[in-house]
């Protein structure tokens, strides 16, 4: 538990460090590439808490980080071109606002899982994950026939959105404030991990049987954690898309889903930081490997391979030599 | 006589071509000890998970402090005021034993839909969870990850959840299985003691135990209840004799 409070002190610190000195050598591509780890940890932090604690190994979390995504390019692209967004219902004005977009998308993300959460959980195992995966694809096959915001092409945001008293075109202010966020979100998902919904989820996890017969429901619990979950990614995915100034289908792809996976299984499953270490890793070998190689990802495979056969906890528990903590 | 607290009405399950369940009606009484046995596949299992709302009967009812509790869910039974203990420990072997006996307490209070502050920190919470644990022995190990304990004390844990949960009604199904003759014995006085609490319908293997606790015995076979009364009418019931208890040799 010490050992490994010290190693997620340190690897939370490398990213800003990494930027730092970016920003020092004048390179602002590393401090982009610092942005997308940061970014696609926070993804996966939203997918821990489903997966981690709860148990609920979601293949369709692109959903939430394609809305989420979406949320900022549809605002973004009515602001761009003056033109009001018509609901039928009501009109509303696009924006540029990265706090009104990031509302949006957080809103919109908790309500799609809400709904796919109500469906899905009343399944369990192989089958709550093709339902989620079966979502998934429901979106990725919709955006791409649906003309109005690009189709398969994507959209593009000329100007990246922009938060009050900060200059968000500059790569370190941008990493600034997606860091800022990825350390709030941390500290909210540690606070719920100890509390007494987070005792009940991991609970529920291990032993459904327990906490009915404290006259709790897992399904409630689960919902729950599986509205909270999918609106972190959903605001992970606003934050994408303007690192990308672009929106594409991909973002719903199951694939991206499948990466976020990837994330938590290689920092280690039901651990805080294990997202936070994977994303990091992740990205850093893809930068590292996709030079030596254009069939990077056979080498990511083998290393995956090596995690999930002989570091069951995850690169932190390979280092910390430990189980999970919470539960 | 004061109300039953517990009152099975006539209930029927079948699976199939199989009654495992077959009209079976039975009270249990405010301080009472009632005891259910039976031998393998009489349905024993099948009527606890009836009353602890797991499985829906085909027909007859389940009144739970004089409310039809047939149609609720085991969480909403929980919260009735029925503490359940299960054959097989069922916890959460990843935590420790206090985690455990908090997470009943948290049940119990209703104060899940906290997400803020820390539970372990909650000093109500977690006083009612080390008062559970200390009734039955297990604060030594409170620390302790609850796979990392033995059989007997999964066994007491299981009890001392049921515990936080201050039921109305103790549903117990095997509490000695497992247990060793000394293990055994502790937790049948533990149990004769409780029954001032709250009544406890037993389901159990042991027969010292059960006579030793049993104000009342129900005997189960092939799904019916062939005879109840006291220990010393069962054990001069012939029917029972020759359905079970021969088989046993007890005397």
């Amino acid at each position: 538990m010490q050992r490994e409070t010290v190693l997620n002190t340190l690897v939370f610190l490398a990213l800003p460090a990494v930027a730092a000195i970016a920003l020092v050598l004048d390179e602002p591509f590393t401090i982009t590439l610092a942005t997308r780890a940061a970014i696609l940890a926070l993804a996966a932090v939203g997918l821990n808490l489903a997966l981690g604690l709860g148990g609920l190994v979601s293949l369709g979390h692109a959903v939430f980080f394609g809305l989420g995504g979406y949320a900022m390019g549809i605002l973004a692209s009515h602001a761009q071109s003056y033109a009001p967004l018509d609901l039928g219902l009501f009109v509303i004005e696009g924006t540029k606002s990265m706090p009104v977009i990031w509302l949006t998308a957080v809103v919109v993300s908790a309500l799609a899982a809400l709904l796919i959460g109500l469906l899905a959980l009343r399944t369990a195992g192989v089958y709550f994950i093709m339902i989620t995966l079966a979502f998934g694809q429901m979106f990725y096959y919709f955006t791409i026939s649906w003309p109005a915001y690009g189709g398969e092409d994507g959209l593009s945001i000329y100007v990246r959105n922009s938060f009050p008293g900060l200059n968000t075109l500059d790569p370190i202010q941008f990493f600034g404030l997606v860091f800022a966020v990825l350390a709030i979100v941390l500290f909210i998902m540690g606070r719920i991990e100890r509390s007494a919904f987070g005792l009940a989820l991991g609970t529920a996890r291990q032993n459904a049987a327990r906490v009915e017969t404290v006259g709790l429901s897992p399904f409630h619990l689960r919902l729950v954690a599986f509205v909270i979950s999918g609106a972190v990614t959903g605001l992970a995915g606003a934050l994408f898309a303007d690192l990308n100034r672009f929106v594409s289908p991909t973002m719903f792809s199951w694939q991206m889903s499948g990466e976020f996976i990837v994330f938590i299984v290689l920092g280690g499953i039901g651990r805080l930081f294990g997202p936070v270490v994977g994303a990091c890793l992740f990205v850093l070998l893809e930068h590292l490997l996709s030079g030596v190689s254009e069939f990077w990802l056979i080498y990511l495979g083998a290393i995956l391979l090596f995690v999930v056969l002989f570091a069951r906890g995850g690169v932190i528990g390979a280092l910390v030599g430990r189980g999970g903590h919470h539960g | 006589m004061a109300d039953p607290l517990l009152e099975i009405q006539a209930v029927s399950k079948s699976f199939g071509a199989l009654r495992a369940t077959d009209d079976v009606s039975l009270t249990l009484l405010p301080g009472e000890i009632h005891a259910l046995i039976g031998p393998n596949g009489a349905g024993k299992s099948t009527l606890i998970q009836q009353v602890a709302g797991a499985l829906v009967p085909d027909t007859g009812r389940i009144l739970f402090d004089g409310r039809d509790v047939t149609a609720l869910g085991t969480a909403e039974r929980a919260q009735a005021g029925l503490g359940r203990t299960f054959q097989i420990s069922a916890l959460a072997m990843e935590n420790s034993v206090l985690q455990n006996a908090v997470l009943g307490a948290v049940g119990a209070s209703r104060r899940v839909w906290r997400f803020a502050r820390s539970v372990m920190r909650d000093s109500d919470v977690r006083s009612h969870a080390e008062a559970a644990l200390n009734r039955v022995g297990l604060s030594d190990v409170a620390n302790m990850r609850v796979g990392e304990l033995s059989h007997g004390q999964r066994r007491l844990l299981e009890v001392a959840v049921a515990l936080t949960l201050r039921p109305k009604v103790f549903l117990m199904d095997e509490p000695m299985a497992g247990l060793g003759a000394e293990g055994s014995a502790r937790m049948t006085g533990f149990l004769d003691g409780l029954r001032s609490e709250a009544p406890i319908l037993l389901v159990e293997h042991d027969m010292d135990a059960v006579f030793a606790l049993a104000d009342r015995i129900s005997v189960l076979v092939s799904g019916r209840v062939i005879a109840t009364g006291t220990p010393a009418d069962i054990r001069s019931n012939a029917e029972v004799r020759t359905a079970y208890l021969g088989e046993e040799g007890l005397s």
